[in-house]
């Protein structure tokens, strides 16, 4: 009987862990599942709650239940302050931000994801367990680990602001074959230095931090050189590689702490991205050594040479084009979202719908700056599901149109994926806009898309150009077409 | 290198879920839609919001002026990530919720 007093003493004091330890069995189960709906259309919107809800749960269940070392969770006050700050500003700015900002948006969270993990790191270092030094020095997978977190966490949270810079326009390219080499040796250094640290052999670790904050520096570092030479068209897919890199730093702090919830949810999130990283990169038809090594761009000198003259269409002649077709192809890019012209667009088409033309819309999946982007713009506006195509439905019913109606897209539309073996895009697969009768294409001035390659579509015999703002040339064409 | 072998024999645990875990999220992401690739991945993006867990352990055991403001931010940023992400998801997927039919 004593002994089962004692035992069941014994078993009062684990309780808090092993229900800990079932809530973050459940949150893990609830990602996978999540994350399951999530990648289908019908299911997508609770697969996403189903998510958010296993991480409050292994959220609150850490402040109340956790212990480290035996100790609770203490710092109650900053914790809860901490959590409503970044609760209301996460909030506030997910909601106000313009559908068009979404992948900014993406990234910039994903950039906070990797500071927090390399934060903890930092702050971890110094508390290396005394045990493993005195057996094995700096050479211990607590070192490690602390280090990997260091790096990932760092290099996840320049990159994703520089390539929120990038998609918002204020940071350029900057494409010079010397950086490809400059973040080469960078690379090598950090592994040097993760090396150089590991080799201590017993120290104190608080004798390293300069060291440690000299590793954060180059990191942070590398992060901003590691986007820096991708164009700005393959940072969806730099977004969702620099995604997955904070999954794994996440693990690494999951690893340390020996807190499943963590580890599922980190790994999962960088093995998930990754697939979805070449999944993307598949949709663009391109590898993704390619991606990181920036080779997008690098070879545009050679293409620039059959040109024709460029024939302009007016207002007018649109208008009395489009209404007297019997079937419109609309081509929506990157152009209809700067221009938010997405509802005009939907207003034109419900017109000519009204003058029995009818209406399709070809999304290609990379038109925009995400894959899906032009979907979710076109959906905000109201365009019924039914009238959006995908290329290849779209593509096979283009003879049949009478008009194609470009609006800002230009990398999708190249017809030199499909002729010109040394262009750089050769291979994409694109919207065969010249299949049709005739094309039009509004777009802001002659420059070049993303890809910064010249378009021979705009040199077309069948092809007529309508420059100016989408949403003004849309407007016009929208008051014409009332009239006739 | 017995380094390496304690690694493995505190963490097996550790590592048998990492890796089914790595099976587990390329089982469950293959064949998405390209629709669907930027909420996913935005979805994911939250889920890695788990790194809050590790923010809240290490300001919950917090001691100097400096680890507090350190561990403060890394809740406050974890928590973004987390919230922000969620939240940009959701609003992303409202857009696809009325859709009257399937494409035939």
């Amino acid at each position: 009987m004593d002994k089962i007093i004692e035992f069941s003493k014994h078993v009062q004091f684990t309780l808090g862990d092993s229900v800990l330890e079932i809530i973050y069995l459940l949150a893990s189960a609830l990602f996978i599942l999540g994350l399951k709906k999530l990648s289908h259309p019908d299911t997508a919107k609770r697969g996403n709650t189903l998510a958010a809800l296993g991480m409050i749960i292994a959220i609150i269940g850490t402040l109340f239940l956790h212990r480290y070392h035996g100790h609770k969770i203490g710092n109650l006050g900053y914790i809860f302050t901490a959590i409503a700050l970044g609760t209301a500003f996460g909030w506030v700015v997910a909601r106000r931000v313009k559908m068009t900002k979404m992948p900014e948006l993406v990234s910039f969270f994903n950039g906070m994801g990797g500071a927090a993990a390399a934060l903890i790191s930092l702050m971890e270092f110094p508390y290396i367990s005394k045990e493993l030094i005195a057996k094995y020095g700096m050479l211990n997978w607590q070192a490690l680990v602390i280090f990997l977190g260091l790096v990932i966490g760092s290099v996840s949270f320049a990159g994703s602001m520089i390539a929120y810079g990038k998609l918002d326009g204020f940071i350029k390219d900057i494409r010079t074959k010397i950086l490809r080499v400059i973040n080469i040796i960078i690379l090598l250094i950090i592994i040097t230095f993760i090396a150089f640290l590991m080799t201590r052999g017993q120290i104190d670790p608080v004798i390293l931090k300069p060291y440690v904050y000299l590793l954060l520096a180059i990191s942070l570092l590398y992060g901003v050189l590691f986007v820096m030479p991708i164009g700005g068209a393959d940072m969806p897919v730099v977004i969702s590689l620099l995604n997955s890199f904070t999954g794994v730093a996440a693990a690494m702090g999951g690893f340390l702490y020996n807190n499943l919830v963590m580890l599922t949810g980190g790994i999962l999130v960088g093995s998930a991205g990754t697939i979805l990283t070449i999944l993307m990169c598949k949709a663009m038809n391109r590898s993704l050594f390619n991606v990181i090594i920036g080779a997008f761009g690098g070879g545009g000198a050679a293409i620039e040479t059959e040109q024709g003259s460029i024939k302009e269409i007016s207002i007018t002649d649109a208008a009395v084009l489009l209404s007297y077709s019997h079937k419109v192809m609309v081509v929506p890019g990157y152009g209809l979202a700067v221009a938010q012209a997405q509802h005009l667009a939907h207003e034109l088409d419900k017109l000519l719908e009204d003058k029995d033309v009818e209406v399709k819309y070809a999304i290609h999946p990379v038109a925009g700056r995400m894959p899906g982007h032009m979907n979710v713009l076109l959906a905000e506006a109201d365009v019924p599901y039914e009238k959006l195509l995908e290329s290849d439905e779209a593509n096979s019913e283009m003879q049949n149109v009478d008009v194609v109606v470009v609006i800002g897209a230009n990398d999708v539309v190249n017809p030199a994926a499909e002729e010109d073996p040394t262009s750089p895009i050769y291979g994409m697969p694109i919207v065969k806009t010249l299949k049709a009768k005739n094309v039009i294409v509004m777009k802001r001035g002659m420059g070049k898309g993303y890809a910064a390659i010249e378009n021979n579509l705009f040199y077309h015999e069948k092809t007529r150009m309508l420059f100016g703002n989408a949403k003004d040339s849309l407007q016009k064409i929208i008051s014409e077409v009332k009239n006739i | 290198m017995e380094g390496i072998l304690e690694f493995i024999y505190v963490n097996a645990e550790a590592i048998f879920i990492v890796i089914l875990s790595v099976f587990l999220g390329i089982e469950v992401i293959s064949h998405v839609p390209a629709v669907l690739h930027t909420p996913l991945m935005s979805g994911a993006n939250a889920i890695h919001g788990v790194v809050v867990i590790g923010s809240i352990i290490v300001l919950g055991h917090a001691e100097t002026t400096v680890n507090l403001i350190l561990g403060f931010l890394a809740v406050f940023l974890g928590t973004l990530n987390v919230v922000g992400g969620f939240v940009v998801t959701d609003r992303m997927l409202d857009m696809f919720k009325k859709k009257p039919k399937k494409l035939n």
